[in-house]
């Protein structure tokens, strides 16, 4: 797992974006914290894909269906539309080729749901502008030199990216510091400054 | 001592000391090298009872010289269940819960029809007139077993290594009869190393003069020396370097220093002497011929135009499959291969390696993090199957 657990506000975001008894796979699912959430909350029919052998071994001990894999190399595996949702929670960032990763999500699911650290926050411009060094916050607590993120972007970088590969934006939800949801009524621009964490539901 | 085994071997293969089913000529076993073979028989051991629903049952598949005597006292060695560390009553396949059903495969030498039993139509023992057999055949003798116990659908298949190649070809052959599976460091076919391996073992006993071209039973001799010495080499493949090293390292076996003679000076000789022995003496060499064989065959991929996925096409069985980060008989590649074809297959699947320096027999071995996997995995499976208050 590439982020401090304490931050995940995000998993019931996407938990709310995923119909009762729909088939997910979830692609860096970690502990399997939201997969256990899903297969209780929303009865579904879940899969798991975890870099970490010790994450691996702790989900299968929770009785999740996961297999080690590298999201880079092991998603050509896997066969078109074979789920109802592709999830990509909080590791797009720790990808090698996060492009290619978010194609092959939009080619396995019907539906993909990404989170990641908006690297647009304001905290992280402050960081930069007047400390004039890498962030280090509580969230993303890694120094440059170690980190497993290593393709941060913002959310108007994501929103570029989503365009070019052709995928459509069907919701986008943008989570504060506080962990409150940022009003829809609010312009790109504020997502992009204000929203600490992204989750864009996706399609092909 | 030596005697007494030997005839209790001997019994053993024909009349074995677990239950045992016989298959009269009306009932033959098709075997894939286009014969048949009629009357035959099948020994086997159960634990536990069949719940109403007959849900609950669970086959364990034994490995190459394993035996169906998972979790009970083995009558020739007088040894402990081979499996008991994970089958039994509290146990994590709890026999209280589930019926487990422990089958000798056809070609072994503990009571199911082989080549040390003896032929009804000569009244010797068979030797090479056993018609060679596959994985495919000792899983199809095993159908008929679980179709004579009233069984419709298994809530488990298990087995490591060679038990493992039967779970996953129970899967293809019968992918309706299979709720969960559990292959255990295996692989779908044995790679060209293996078969090297496995070869030599077999030129060995063979080049015993003590073979007699496989008629050594009428001879009344065996070829201890060809056979302790074809388990000496499959052992070294059942362990690591790390853990020979570990428990060996250059340490010399109850002397002081070099006899410069080619008695066993290191421990590690006297160890494999040792391993070698003991199995010559619970063991027949024709059945080790057969079963080898038998591995070196399967190749479920090729059984189906080269395409592993379509081995499990549509397949509705939930899988997890195990490997040893140390097994250099079935590397870890081997599982995730297979992993690769099951997730193609939109199958729903399980892996975890677990990172041990105890080599290939490790999913014999008490592992804690293998044992949570297990246990996390049979759990989820049971709920699912409605199994969760399923006492009988």
């Amino acid at each position: 797992m590439s982020i401090n657990s304490t931050s995940r506000v995000d998993l019931q975001v996407i938990a709310d974006l995923i119909p009762v008894g729909a088939k997910v796979l979830d692609v860096g699912c970690g502990d399997g914290e939201l997969l256990s959430l899903l297969e209780r909350d929303k009865k579904v029919d879940g899969r798991g894909v975890e870099i970490s052998q010790r994450g691996v071994n702790e989900c299968v001990a929770r009785g999740l269906s996961v297999i080690q894999g590298d999201a880079d190399t092991d998603l050509v595996f896997y066969p078109d539309k074979g789920f109802d949702f592709a999830l990509l929670s909080q590791t797009l960032q720790a990808t090698r080729n996060p492009r290619r990763v978010l194609e092959d999500l939009l080619r396995i699911g019907e539906r993909a749901i990404v989170s990641f650290p908006n690297f647009g926050h304001w905290r992280m411009r402050l960081w930069l502008l007047f400390r004039g060094r890498m962030p280090v916050t509580e969230e993303l607590p890694y120094s440059w030199y170690d980190t497993p993120n290593i393709h941060f972007c913002t959310i108007r970088d994501f929103v570029n990216l989503c365009d070019e590969i052709g995928a459509k934006v069907e919701r986008a939800v943008a989570i504060d510091g506080s962990g409150q949801k940022i009003g829809l009524s609010m312009p790109w621009w504020a997502w992009n400054f204000f929203g600490e964490q992204a989750v864009f539901l996706l399609r092909r | 001592m030596a005697a007494s085994r030997t005839k209790a071997r001997r019994d053993e293969a024909n009349e074995p000391s677990s239950e045992v089913l016989r298959f009269g000529v009306d009932q033959p076993l098709q075997l894939d090298a286009g014969v048949t073979l009629a009357p035959f028989q099948i020994a086997y051991r159960t634990y536990g009872t069949l719940n109403a629903a007959r849900s609950n049952a669970v086959l364990i598949c034994h490995a190459l010289t394993g035996d169906q005597y998972v979790a009970d006292q083995n009558p020739i060695t007088g040894k402990p269940g081979w499996w008991d560390v994970l089958i039994g009553p509290g146990k994590i396949i709890d026999t209280n819960r589930f019926f487990v059903i422990c089958p000798n495969a056809i070609g072994s030498c503990l009571g199911s029809s082989g080549p040390a039993a003896t032929n009804p139509a000569t009244g010797k023992p068979y030797g090479l007139d056993f018609p060679v057999i596959t994985i495919r055949d000792i899983v199809r003798a095993q159908a008929m077993v679980v179709d004579a116990l009233g069984i419709d659908k298994l809530f488990c298949v298990i087995g490591g290594s060679m038990g493992g190649m039967q779970v996953l070809q129970w899967v293809s052959s019968y992918p309706e009869r299979v709720f969960c599976a559990l292959p255990m460091a295996t692989g779908t076919r044995h790679s060209a190393q293996n078969i090297a391996f496995y070869e030599a073992g077999r030129q060995a006993v063979m080049a015993d003069p003590d073979w007699r071209a496989g008629k050594y039973l009428e001879a009344g001799v065996r070829p201890e020396k060809g056979l302790a010495v074809a388990r000496m080499i499959a052992h070294i493949t059942y362990l690591s370097e790390a853990a020979l090293h570990r428990k060996f390292g250059r340490s010399l076996q109850d002397r002081p220093a070099l006899t410069f003679s080619f008695d066993a000076d290191f421990q590690v000789e006297s160890y494999l002497r040792h391993q070698g022995i003991s199995f010559v003496d619970r063991f027949d060499a024709n059945s080790y011929l057969y079963l080898s064989r038998a591995m070196d065959y399967f190749d479920l991929a090729a059984d189906h135009g080269g395409r592993l996925a379509d081995a499990f096409k549509g397949t509705k069985t939930r899988f997890c499959v195990v490997s040893f980060t140390s097994d250099w008989h079935f590397p870890t590649e081997e599982s995730r291969a297979l992993v690769h074809a099951l997730n193609a297959a939109g199958a729903s699947v399980s892996f975890v390696e677990i990172a041990t320096d105890k080599g290939h027999d490790a999913f014999l071995l008490d592992e804690p993090e293998l044992f949570a996997a297990i246990r996390g995995f049979i759990a989820s499976a049971a709920r699912a199957r409605g199994l969760e208050h399923a006492r009988p």
